[in-house]
């Protein structure tokens, strides 16, 4: 076996830190985009808004049952011969449209678990000293309902960075998609890849330190 | 001055209130006892809206509605002015024991919330929970949980405080501080609706006491005439198996 070529895996590091930004880029676009669908559709749940309830039930069906990848390529080849005014959509849209649309399906269920978790008496307390449905929700429910669902959330952060790389299949240069780029030039595939594992590692163990930083914080009202 | 006409409320199609007419004076005490599931935990609700009523006319100060065409308007107006003490406290678990009870001054009477926590100070300070303004719920026992309870219904200024089996969770230890305190309360005349099996509070602090079977009132009058000498045989039952269990009294 031969050793690894240390020398070759320092030098990708700034080769690959110029395309990170783009990896977090379609991350962080896709995850607020996803959280305020995912809000939406959880909202919709658990009111049962006649129409949309059968609706979100139906679209949170068809995006957790079937692969991202299968959904990107949906997006990018696909819809474009559908609908002509898609023809301009390029990778990196065409990722961020399928990472909100897939996780946000899987965030809904999530936050409508997180909100109706709640002790419902407190939502009785609250109605009882006169407060609105609205000041409800933005005071007591969902500050409490956040604490339940960051775990699950940040979890599908996780995975919502690691998916990003799914858009070097069409063609676009992130993280994954330039590593791709230099191994076949420079033929040294276990070094490549083994380098861009290692940065998704490091990315995903600072959001785990976040995520904690976070949960602490979250729970101190709940410390006996 | 509270009054209720002709109250009705149904679960599924069983009357669990079934015309109920009560009027309370300002600074009245009343004691509502009675068996389980005799409807007396849903009149203090349906007072409050938490449930729905099916039929009936609610008088509080100058609001005067026909139960079943309430805006929801008149539902804010008749929370506003009416506080209710749960069984389970049913405390706010983000906030502090202060928070709790300066939420509803600052979300909503609007006061700027400095005004606000420093009525809430003066709240703890009476409930005796000073030294607890920045404890969470999760980190007090059930009689300081209910007191914070009781401390979030008196900042609300309410008419009536509804006090819905406010003892009936907590551990024996805990009860006679709860009890205490609304006894206190009782002395500074606070309007007090109180559902409870406590027959000795009963005894000593209503004015009024009345008993419940069925979905109506069936008996009320003075504590000493209700327990002394009960008219209606169901009452005499009630009184004597309740009684049977509490010998202390």
């Amino acid at each position: 076996m031969q050793v690894l070529d240390f020398d070759y895996m320092l030098g990708l590091v700034p080769v690959l830190l110029r395309y990170l930004p783009l990896t977090l880029q379609m991350a962080a676009v896709g995850m607020v985009l996803a959280l305020v669908l995912a809000c939406g559709l959880a909202v919709i749940r658990v009111l049962r808004i006649p129409g949309l309830n059968a609706a979100t039930l139906l679209f949170i069906s068809f995006f957790r049952g079937t692969p991202l990848l299968v959904q990107l390529f949906l997006f990018y080849y696909g819809l474009p011969q559908l609908m002509a005014f898609l023809t301009q959509i390029n990778g990196v849209t065409a990722t961020i449209m399928g990472l909100t649309l897939h996780f946000s399906a899987y965030m809904a269920e999530s936050i409508r678990a997180a909100i109706v978790g709640v002790d419902r008496s407190q939502t009785e307390a609250a109605l009882s000293i006169g407060m609105t449905n609205g000041q409800l929700m933005r005071r007591i429910v969902l500050p409490q309902a956040t604490r339940i669902a960051v775990p699950t959330l940040m979890n599908y952060f996780i995975d919502m960075i690691k998916a990003t790389s799914l858009a070097f299949t069409l063609g676009v240069t992130e993280l994954m998609g330039a590593t791709q780029k230099e191994a076949a030039g420079s033929f040294l595939y276990f070094e490549a890849f083994i380098t861009v594992a290692i940065f998704y590692w490091i990315i995903v163990e600072l959001l785990a330190w976040f995520q904690r930083r976070l949960e602490i914080r979250l729970n101190e009202a709940y410390r006996r | 001055m509270i009054k209720v006409e002709g109250l009705v409320k149904r679960f599924d199609g069983t009357a669990v209130l079934d015309g109920i007419d009560l009027a309370i004076e300002q600074g009245e005490i009343i004691v509502v006892i009675g068996p389980s599931g005799t409807g007396k935990s849903t009149l203090l609700r349906c007072l409050n809206f938490l449930e729905q009523p099916d039929a009936g006319r609610l008088t509080i100060g100058d609001l005067e509605v026909d139960v079943t065409r309430a805006s929801r308007a008149d539902i804010l107006t008749a929370r506003r002015r009416t506080a209710f003490v749960f069984q389970n406290y049913a405390l706010f678990a983000n906030k502090t024991a202060l928070e709790n009870i300066a939420e509803g001054l600052i979300v909503v009477n609007r006061w700027p919330k400095q005004k606000a926590h420093a009525r809430a100070r003066e709240i703890l300070e009476r409930i005796g929970l000073a030294d607890k303004a920045d404890a969470f719920p999760a980190s007090l026992s059930g009689g300081q949980q209910q007191r914070v309870g009781i401390g979030r219904a008196m900042a609300a200024q309410a008419e009536v405080i509804l006090f819905d089996e406010p003892t009936s969770s907590l551990d024996p230890e805990w009860v006679e501080e709860v009890l205490g305190l609304m006894k206190q309360l009782a002395r500074e005349r606070q309007t007090m609706l109180v559902v409870t099996h406590e027959m000795s509070f009963a005894q000593d602090v209503a004015d009024r006491v009345i008993f419940m079977d069925g979905g109506h009132i069936v008996e009320q009058g003075p504590p000493g005439q209700l327990f002394g000498s009960p008219k209606d045989p169901r009452t005499q039952d009630f009184l004597r198996k309740v009684l049977a269990t509490q010998v202390a009294l």
